[in-house]
């Protein structure tokens, strides 16, 4: 008994230690975006909102966040009709070498975002098309579209298929049964995929950085920030950004998880 | 709206495997008639070609005279009720029901209307609003079989709709099944691999095996006087005995078996000829006691090794004194006393016997399947 | 073929669905890397790429030895990174499917990878906040005593090490506590029934039974963890560069974008075996 006691407390001071050790980076960050005074670092001087008051008058941060945003569901929207498009394919019909597909359509998850954004930059550079948000876009839907692809043709099921055969038995033409039948019976694992497809390239650095020029997204104009060291300013940016992606994370759990849950 | 189907000479094959060999059949319209063999046999093949999911490799299907080559799903005056019922979980039954006629773009009001009328004849018009998931198994299939009448086809296919439910709930919908056949007129096609569903609402059976039809007919013929031993073995228990045939008069086919030599009536098409092999089926409830009317024969006696109460009778393994190795089966009055042991007179009425050529194949002699 | 009609029609149906994914891949993905293999095999003349079709820029990698330093600082990272990850993410996946009460797992699940939602930058710039000569640890030893003069934890190896186990301990205990739930309860009872103390159910069936998950959860982070720029340039600053830092060096200042292409298909080369070896456990463990 007293060893079964021992392991318990054991179990629970390294639950608190790594809770520790995963929140300490955030706590600080959040704790001193409040920082009154110059340097984000002890001592804590006292609490102001002077530094959010900087961050949302800051029209270079702004635009930066508008531009993510416009990335983010863009290249999540094209990547879920593509991915959606290429799985309701592959499951439902027989096509020679589905195999060697599904391989190539998931092949960019396999490599570095680094390589990948090599690889277009120099193609880019070649053709001569010049960079902007377009092209980080493009970026962003090499690297969401594996996952929206995977997560959305597992979710395709034989039983499914049965479901649209009646529909189509019925007199329902494809596009109907794709609009009408597949995607809403499916909608919990689209806007799952379409969700962690928005935090993905909201939060992607190296493409973002190497395929765009004058027109940036929030974590290159943050990096930028960073080279003038550290300061409360960037603070507040990363809780602003911590709290929206937190945000978008309940949604995702309230809209699909609630609706999966009730089925 | 109903019509008659002609199948002809239809062949179905998946690479080296024939799912469906030279089957041909004609189903006029208005009937019930029920596709029934062991998984395997081809009968959800033919359901797929007549509903247009699969091609025939060979022949021909016409429905209403019209040749269905070609012709998508969609397009054929068929519905097909799905096993798993396939209902679309994201709908109302309403919606549901009335998908059918949204797709042939059938105005709100009038498509609503007539979705719950038929609602309205399977039992659920109190829950048009409700989805699915919150129905019962018996219902869920309610709603499948509506919404397949809905757009009301010349021909409804039936995959095997009743397999999911419990035994009870199955002889409930059975019934209702048969009622609303003859309510609505269409023509059934139903595949089942219970032949106690299949007798009690087929107008005609069609017995399948191994891709071909074996037997064609009413639950009576195929019961009374099957054209197979595997027709015979599939429709309830039956026994098996082994014989020769001796002699044929037009009174009587005269067969020696193991247990003696018996006449018995011939039946109309029976084209055996002296001296071939053929086979005695025997169904258990024919074996009845040696006194009472009408013709009578015997296949010797038999001691009773064990016996078990079934309610409407007893269920008895006999082994008779002639052949100690044949187990026969016999079904007993509800009033008999079964004593392990005692003998008894195998006493029949010759007109129940049934021969049918050939041994059966694999089976050991005398055994009942 | 005129009763095959149908499914024919179903399969042309079938290839407008997919080919846009395919195309997409084909156009933004098998292309460029098509061309950056080819423009490893160029070789730069002043601003000007010229295709020289030879691997001086592979045999430069070698001879060079801040080049191939580059590689081996990678490797060592990434590999000390995927053990301590795994080291401590067990344990914790361990805790929340065994300790924690049912009905408060997602919730402890939730919490364990919330600050995964921080921005990719702002996670390592806020690891400086504490590592940094005044930052929260330094701060707090100097105040309690412990030491007199800040200590040197920014622009290390170590701050690096440190910035990636965050971050992978997170994804690894998802994955890991995902393995451990699908474990049918079974197992364990009836390895506790033939005998067996905690210990032992734990290393004969346990281990074992979650072993594959493990495998692919740190296969995740030794491909994300190579390939990674951001955490060692904040972090571990200029002293020594990472492979990903050596080759984003070359697209800057130096803009030689072949031996920047060269550098990274050698990256890749090396994630492809990972991937290999990793592949192969896999299936002898299955069989």
């Amino acid at each position: 008994m007293i060893s079964s006691r021992i392991s318990k407390l054991l179990s629970w001071s390294y639950l608190i230690a790594l809770y520790g050790f995963i929140f300490l980076p955030v706590a600080v960050l959040v704790l001193f975006s409040f920082q009154d005074g110059r340097l984000p670092v002890p001592p804590f001087n006292g609490a102001t909102l002077k530094w959010y008051g900087e961050v949302f008058a800051d029209s270079r941060l702004m635009s930066a966040l508008g531009n993510s945003l416009m990335v983010a569901i863009g290249s999540a929207s094209v990547a879920c009709v593509l991915g959606f498009c290429a799985a309701y394919g592959l499951a439902r019909f027989v096509l020679p070498a589905s195999r060697l597909q599904r391989g190539l359509l998931i092949a960019p998850m396999t490599v570095s975002y680094l390589i990948i954004a090599l690889g277009l930059l120099t193609t880019f550079n070649w053709i001569g098309v010049s960079l902007s948000l377009w092209t980080v876009g493009i970026g962003h839907v090499v690297i969401n579209l594996p996952l929206c692809f995977a997560i959305i043709y597992a979710s395709m099921g034989d039983h499914q298929k049965n479901i649209e055969r009646a529909a189509r038995d019925l007199g329902a033409a494809e596009w109907q049964v794709m609009t009408q039948i597949s995607a809403p019976m499916l909608m919990p694992s689209i806007l799952a995929a379409f969700f962690l497809s928005v935090t993905f390239s909201w939060d992607e650095f190296i493409i973002a950085f190497l395929l765009s020029r004058f027109d940036v997204t929030l974590p290159v104009e943050i990096w930028s920030m960073l080279r003038s060291g550290l300061n409360p300013k960037t603070n507040a940016v990363g809780s602003v950004v911590f709290l929206v992606s937190v945000a978008l994370l309940l949604l995702l759990e309230l809209i699909v998880f609630r609706r999966t849950a009730k089925k | 709206m109903t019509a008659p189907v002609s199948i002809r000479n239809a062949t179905k094959t998946f690479g080296a495997f024939t799912a469906l060999d030279d089957v041909s059949l004609e189903i006029s319209a208005g009937e019930f008639i029920v596709l029934l063999g062991p998984s395997g046999c081809g009968k959800t093949t033919l359901l797929s070609l007549l509903g247009g999911f699969l091609s025939p490799t060979s022949g021909s299907i016409e429905i209403a005279g019209r040749n269905m080559a070609d012709v998508a799903p969609a397009k054929r005056p068929t519905t097909t009720m799905f096993q798993d019922y396939a209902l679309f979980p994201h709908m109302t039954l309403r919606d549901n029901v009335a998908f059918g006629l949204k797709m042939r773009k059938v105005a709100k009001a009038k498509r609503h209307a007539k979705a719950e009328e038929l609602l309205d004849m399977v039992g659920l018009k109190t829950s048009a609003h409700k989805k699915p998931h919150e129905l019962s198994g018996g219902q869920r299939q309610r709603v499948a079989l509506a919404r397949a009448l809905a757009v009301e086809p010349d021909v409804l296919l039936l995959d095997e709709p009743l397999g999911a439910l419990d035994l009870k709930l199955r002889r409930q919908m059975q019934d209702e099944l048969k009622a609303i056949q003859k309510r609505v007129g269409t023509t059934f096609v139903h595949v089942t691999h219970d032949q106690e569903e299949a007798m009690a609402i087929a107008d005609r059976i069609v017995v399948m095996n191994a891709g071909k039809i074996e037997d064609v007919g009413s639950p009576e013929n195929i019961y009374m006087q099957p054209k197979s031993l595997f027709s015979a073995s599939f429709m309830g228990e039956v026994n098996f005995i082994p014989g020769t045939l001796e002699a044929k008069s037009d009174t009587a086919l005269t067969i020696k078996t193991a247990l003696g030599t018996v006449d018995i009536p011939p039946s109309d098409d029976a084209p055996f000829k002296q001296g071939t092999s053929v086979t005695l089926a025997i169904r258990p409830e024919h074996f009845r006691a040696s006194t009472g009317a009408g013709p009578r024969i015997t296949l010797g006696k038999a001691k009773v090794e064990d016996g078990s109460f079934f309610g409407t009778h007893h269920r008895a393994h006999l082994s008779p004194l002639d052949y100690p190795n044949m187990t026969i089966t016999a079904h007993m009055p509800q009033s008999a006393v079964i004593e392990p042991g005692a003998w008894v007179e195998l006493t029949l009425d010759p007109t129940t016997v049934v021969v049918l050529p050939d041994h059966p194949a694999n089976t050991p002699v005398g055994s009942t399947v | 073929m005129a009763h095959a009609s149908l499914e024919t029609r179903e399969n042309r149906r079938a290839w407008g669905f997919v080919t846009p994914a395919l195309l997409w891949t084909i156009a933004f993905f098998v292309i460029p890397f098509i061309v950056m293999a080819a423009i490893s095999l160029a070789t730069r003349k002043g601003r000007e790429i010229v295709m020289a079709w030879n691997f001086d820029n592979y045999i430069e990698f070698f001879e060079k030895a801040h080049l191939l330093k580059g590689l081996f600082v990678s490797l060592e990272i990434t590999f000390t990174v995927t053990l301590i990850s795994v080291i401590l993410a067990y344990p914790l996946a361990w805790i929340i499917a065994e300790r924690v009460p049912q009905k408060w797992q997602r919730m402890a699940l939730i919490m364990a990878i919330l600050p995964f939602w921080t921005s990719y930058v702002v996670r390592s710039y806020s690891w400086l906040l504490v590592l940094a000569q005044n930052g929260v640890i330094n701060n707090s030893l100097v105040y309690l005593g412990v030491i007199s003069e800040p200590l040197e934890l920014a622009s290390t190896r170590s701050a690096t090490v440190i910035g990636f186990v965050h971050f992978f301990v997170m994804l690894l205990t998802l994955t890991i506590y995902a393995n451990l739930v699908q474990m049918p309860p079974n197992y364990r009872r009836a390895a506790a029934d033939l005998g067996a103390n905690g210990f032992q159910v734990f290393w004969h069936v346990v281990l074992p039974l979650t072993l594959p998950g493990i495998m692919v959860g740190a296969f995740l982070t030794f491909v994300l963890c190579i390939g990674d720029y951001i955490t060692p340039q904040i972090l571990g600053g200029n002293n020594e560069l990472a492979l990903p830092q050596v080759i984003m060096l070359q697209l800057g200042r130096r803009a030689d974008f072949p031996m920047a292409a060269t550098l990274s298909i050698i990256l890749m080369g090396v994630v492809t075996l990972a991937y290999i070896a990793c592949a192969r456990w896999l299936r002898m463990e299955r069989t």
